[in-house]
């Protein structure tokens, strides 16, 4: 409840920040709602970014079950989704229900690994997760980039892409959400983030492994004394989480486009961190608060067009104060502190 | 001699860069020895940078940019202090929010400015900073060795960080401590940004810091949370920068080195050197509490 207070307030704060802009929060508001879903071609678009933010929402959650936080989902997925279309570029003639799981198994492999390199250096040579991340996130830019431009590029386009991989790793005929939505990249793989969370939360709460992860995170002593290896835990976590922020692959290469676009991702990964904290960590949570984010982020990106002095932009401002408002939950206590000292 | 000319301009090139990864490398030295994580100096950069090019552009002098930043700094970092400090909000969250906020407000505010989606407008050449901000940070340094290990104040930082009960048993306000160095760790970084912006360039352009706040941060742990050695360490990552301007375009016989893979050398570096392979570093006791 505290937490739904303190996304309301911080959307307030941030919606009152346009009257400097000379503009009418409520008019702002309105223009969000519209926007994320006034018609079945923005719902579908709202639907094509909450798949991806469940992915890197269950992959922060991850992160902080164990006591890392998680801010390389960006680079993660970055890494997978380069790899998913190297595969389907590069082995073209894999039969259809093979190739996408093979794609997709390559993507969840370099996601991995690329979450296993903070994990293992933040296990065995104590280097904070957090600047390990950040490090990370800037070297798979770059590589992805190189890899783009220079092995696979699209010939038939000057935009900075990869090549389109060949339509049997594609499952667009198969898929009766993409369907539902004409025109927009929402797609099947909205079924599979949400079969995730659900597996992730089983994960966590029903089997061993996920009481080993949650040990070391609460109480890494505890956990130790009980004979549970802090440090394997650690990498563990971090390879799972690398791993979900992978799975954008599937919505972006499998799902929609079929290809990787430099920039396609608007920080799906910083977003996730926002969708992971509103859920309190909880994967069935986080189903509903990347859905919340996934329309906040569709709606701001109309801003651009309805409002003359607010940009696409804007979105961040109210993932921020969302964070902060749902984070700082210490002024319910300052404030009652405040009020008996003037007593 | 060609390579002598090659070799200084390196070392010049490497000083340059440094000075806004010292600058914010204080700034992370102020508010992690007084026992707070800082992430958020990437924002405090962010911060200072753009509103050291903004008043700098307007008034047509760097040094009124360097004034703003200050304040830009010290608001930012009481913001941060309020929230870490009073709030007892997760550090490591608050600082990322942060980050994100001074990411979505420039924007913000360089429409309504500037009415554009992010670059501010450039300084002449000859209003800009020549070497004064390199100057400043080096006595920066300098004035904080001596002041933490020779005056009162300065081990009240260290006992913040170290022994909070034992500076409230001495009469000393953890809390005051802690807010004076967070306040303070916002203007070291702003005018880390601000270097940036009216310094290394003549203009803010959008996210002009690439990461210099958590490559700060990675050399302040790599210097074990002492100035000198985090002084030392971010030469060292300015030089790995250096290399990799000047290596770009470069060919190995007929093999030219793809420009993606210098440019991740100074991140890689710096993976290399938090990942602590030469030495172990600690951290002050009460940091995150």
């Amino acid at each position: 409840m505290k937490r739904i207070i303190g996304l309301i307030l911080g959307l307030c704060i941030a919606l009152s920040l346009t009257l400097f802009a000379g503009e009418n929060p409520l008019n702002v508001f309105m223009i969000l709602m519209r926007s994320a879903f006034g018609s079945m071609y923005d719902l579908g678009l709202t639907l094509s970014y909450t798949t991806p933010l469940i992915f890197c929402g269950l992959s922060v959650a991850v992160g902080f079950h164990a006591g890392l936080f998680n801010i390389g989902a960006e680079g993660q997925l970055t890494i997978a989704v380069v790899t998913a279309a190297a595969v389907g570029i590069l082995f073209p003639n894999i039969p259809f229900p093979l190739a996408p799981m093979v794609a997709f198994a390559a993507a969840l492999l370099a996601g991995g690994l690329w979450g296993w390199i903070a994990g293992w250096l933040r296990a065995y040579r104590g280097s904070h997760e957090v600047i390990i991340t950040i490090m990370l996130n800037f070297i798979a830019a770059g590589l992805a980039s190189w890899f783009t431009l220079q092995i696979i590029p699209n010939p038939n386009s000057q935009s900075p892409e990869t090549a389109v991989v060949s339509p049997n790793y594609m499952f667009k005929d198969y898929d009766l959400i993409a369907r539902r939505f004409p025109d927009t990249p929402a797609n099947a793989s909205l079924v599979f983030a949400i079969v995730f969370a659900i597996v992730m939360w089983i994960f966590l709460w029903k089997t061993p492994w996920g009481f080993a992860l949650r040990a070391v995170g609460s109480n890494p002593e505890a956990a130790h004394r009980a004979g549970i290896s802090g440090k394997r835990v650690q990498m563990l976590a971090m390879t799972i989480a690398g791993a979900m922020a992978g799975c954008v692959a599937l919505s972006e290469v499998l799902g929609s486009t079929g290809q990787y676009r430099i920039g396609f991702s608007p920080d799906y990964g910083f977003i996730g961190i926002a969708v992971a904290l509103l859920a309190n960590n909880n994967p069935l949570g986080i189903i509903a608060a990347a859905f919340l984010m996934g329309a906040l982020h569709k709606g701001a990106s109309d801003l651009d067009l309805e409002t003359a002095t607010i940009t696409r932009n804007f979105s961040q401002i109210i993932q921020a104060l969302i964070i902060l408002g749902v984070t700082a939950q210490g002024y319910w206590a300052w404030i009652s502190k405040n009020k008996r000292r003037k007593n | 001699m060609e390579f002598m000319l090659l070799v200084f301009s390196l070392l010049f090139a490497t000083l340059r860069l440094a000075t806004p990864l010292i600058f914010a490398s204080m700034g992370g030295f102020m508010s992690e020895r007084s026992g707070v994580v800082n992430v958020a100096l990437e924002g405090f950069m962010l911060a200072g940078a753009f509103a050291g090019a903004v008043v700098g552009y307007s008034f047509d002098s760097a040094w009124l940019g360097w004034g703003a930043a200050l304040i830009a700094g010290l608001a930012m970092g009481a913001f941060y202090a309020f929230f870490t400090i009073e709030l007892k909000a997760d550090q490591i969250i608050t600082g990322m929010a942060v980050n994100l906020l001074v990411m979505g407000l420039i924007p913000f505010i360089t429409k309504i400015l500037y009415s554009s989606t992010g670059s501010t407008p450039a300084l002449l050449l000859e209003d800009r900073f020549r070497f004064e901000p390199m100057l400043m940070a080096f006595i920066l340094v300098t004035a904080l060795t001596y002041w933490l290990y020779k005056t009162r104040s300065g081990l009240w930082l260290l006992f913040a960080g170290e022994h909070p009960e034992a500076l409230v048993a001495s009469g000393v306000s953890v809390r005051k401590v802690r807010w004076a160095a967070v306040s303070l760790s916002g203007v070291f970084a702003a005018w880390g940004g601000t270097s940036l912006s009216l310094f290394l360039a003549s203009s803010y352009s959008p996210m002009m810091t690439g990461g210099r706040g958590f490559m700060a941060l990675a050399a302040l742990i790599f210097g074990k949370w002492r100035p000198l050695p985090a002084f030392l360490a971010c030469l060292l990552f300015a030089f790995a920068d250096a290399v990799q301007i000047r290596l770009q375009g470069m060919h190995i016989g007929n093999f030219e080195i793809p420009v993606q893979f210098i440019q991740i050398l100074p991140y890689v570096v710096t993976i290399i050197a938090l990942a602590g392979f030469i030495g172990k570093s600690r951290a002050p006791k009460a940091l995150g509490k």
